[in-house]
């Protein structure tokens, strides 16, 4: 792999830039790997990368069933944060968010991570009090957190509705300075050639179909392009989850909803920070491009359709025109769907299975995207070592047994219900 | 979006329903702690045919069981429950 650099790009333009090269192989699926993992998105990926870099395994594949990046990578709204209340959240998403600090670096390729600040909006005296009370407990776990003021967050967002009679009154907020966005296609990309250069395999077009299994072990997957061998099988495909657990004779506790996005056309520069709501379910940002990017809530029923209803798309824009009215203006030009894997209890899931050799990294709700590296770091060291990461240690399946779940939303076992 | 039809109010739109869960997730006083366990925690969560119940929130409020695709969003029944 050829360093990409100012230097390189410079003596490229001396050969009229004929000098690049494809950033991954298209690989042909070996007879065996020590680890395969299902699943080519920017999890999957970087699990395959940081199984190569930190833990010294070389036969790696990654099968994907279409395109890497395809799925949930390439269809979230590309915030990243790690402030939530529950610490064995906002300690493993801290842990993340330092990953996406150094990840161009890291991976000698630009991200494009764009730390603008993630801002809550609180609308009432029991939100502030929610904020507040966040904020401490990430202060005790030393991870940056700001109360704001109703006029700082004015000074902020001045295109927000600050009115006393808007439909969503703005109290204050709370914001995380370090948190922001990153370019969702370039995670998946910059994982894949990093770790193609360590010599995994990225095997695309390649659906599994089946698990091989031998003396209550898996030996391998069976796939739309053969049979593959491996000592080690890592499913990482969260929105198929209850689908390619269900291959296994698994059942999780997971329900697939459908997640809405959209974007308008582009503008100038008008939103400098993420705007989420303490109360409302709306993100709204700016990409680099322009475009308003925002999502809303899941619309609550099990579904594989990767596509949407009408009436989340009305709430969601409804609310964001609510807290900035110059949106009204502005056309949406796309919208799309992606399938999330609702966990339990909203939190993820990273373990081994009942099936030895099996494990599964999922459930990860519609909060995936921030997660990528530090998804990746700790499920590579479960597959390589078998012991879960420290800050990964309760995300296990047994917590459900156990009433050990992990419960931000406070909602209980109803994935229809955060 | 969805076009239910309501067995009490004939076809009325998706938004005046709530899911619930599937028909197998039901909990009932017979089971054991474990049996219960399992049945609140898991679901088959197929990229297919399921059985749900559903509500019919926004209208007559009567529980329905509900057999539909999850990929393609058909509706093959609809029964009181």
């Amino acid at each position: 792999m050829s360093r990409y650099s100012a230097l390189a790009l410079l003596r490229g333009a001396l050969t009229g830039q004929r000098h690049w090269q494809p950033a991954w192989r298209d690989a042909v699926p070996k007879k065996s790997y020590d680890v395969v993992i299902i699943g080519g998105g920017g999890h999957g990926l970087a699990t395959a990368y940081y199984l190569a870099r930190h833990h010294g395994l070389r036969n790696i594949a990654v099968v994907e069933k279409s395109w890497i990046g395809g799925g949930n990578t390439g269809r979230n709204t590309t915030i990243v944060r790690s402030n939530y209340r529950q610490a064995p959240l906002h300690n493993f998403f801290e842990m993340a968010l330092k990953l996406w600090e150094g990840m161009s670096d890291d991976l000698n390729f630009n991200v494009m991570f764009s730390p603008r600040g993630a801002l809550f909006l609180g609308h009432s005296d029991s939100d502030m009090r929610q904020l507040a009370e966040r904020g401490d407990a990430l202060a005790c776990d030393g991870i940056d957190a700001e109360l704001l003021s109703r006029d700082q967050v004015a000074k902020l967002v001045p295109l927000l509705d600050m009115a006393d009679t808007a439909r969503f009154p703005i109290q204050g907020g709370m914001i995380q300075r370090r948190g922001g966005t990153a370019r969702h296609d370039a995670v998946a990309w910059g994982y894949a050639r990093a770790a193609d250069a360590l010599g995994v395999d990225i095997i695309q077009n390649c659906e599994v179909t089946g698990f091989s299994m031998a003396g209550g072990r898996v030996t391998g997957v069976e796939t739309t392009r053969g049979p593959i061998g491996a000592d080690k099988v890592g499913i990482c495909v969260a929105g198929n989850s209850g689908h390619v657990a269900g291959l296994a004779g698994i059942r999780l506790p997971i329900e697939a909803q459908t997640l809405q996005a959209f974007v308008t056309e582009p503008v100038k520069p008008m939103i400098d920070t993420v705007i989420m709501s303490q109360s409302l379910h709306c993100y709204i940002s700016q990409s680099d491009k322009g475009g308003i990017v925002l999502g809303g809530d899941p619309d609550q029923f099990p579904s594989y359709a990767q596509r949407g209803l009408a009436p989340r798309l009305e709430k969601t824009a409804a609310e964001a025109i609510a807290l900035v009215p110059a949106l009204s203006r502005l056309r949406m030009v796309r919208c799309w769907s992606g399938t999330t894997d609702m966990s339990f209890d909203g939190s993820p899931i990273i373990s081994a299975l009942p099936v030895d050799g099996l494990y599964l990294n999922g459930g990860w709700c519609y909060g995936g995207f921030k997660a990528t590296p530090g998804s990746g770091l700790a499920y590579a060291q479960l597959l390589a070592t078998g012991v879960p990461h420290p800050l990964a240690a309760g995300f296990g399946l047994d917590r459900f047994a156990r009433g050990a779940t992990i419960d931000e939303a406070g909602v209980g076992p109803w994935p229809q219900a955060r | 979006m969805l076009r239910i039809d309501c067995p009490h109010c004939g076809p009325r739109a998706q938004v005046e329903f709530t899911y619930e869960r599937t028909r197998d997730s039901i909990v009932t006083l017979a089971m054991t702690p474990n049996e219960a366990m399992n049945t609140l925690y898991s679901r088959a969560n197929p990229r297919g045919w399921d059985e749900e119940l559903w509500r019919h929130s926004y209208g007559c409020r009567q529980w329905l069981l509900i057999r539909r695709h999850r990929t393609t969003h058909a509706i093959d029944s609809v029964t009181p429950c």
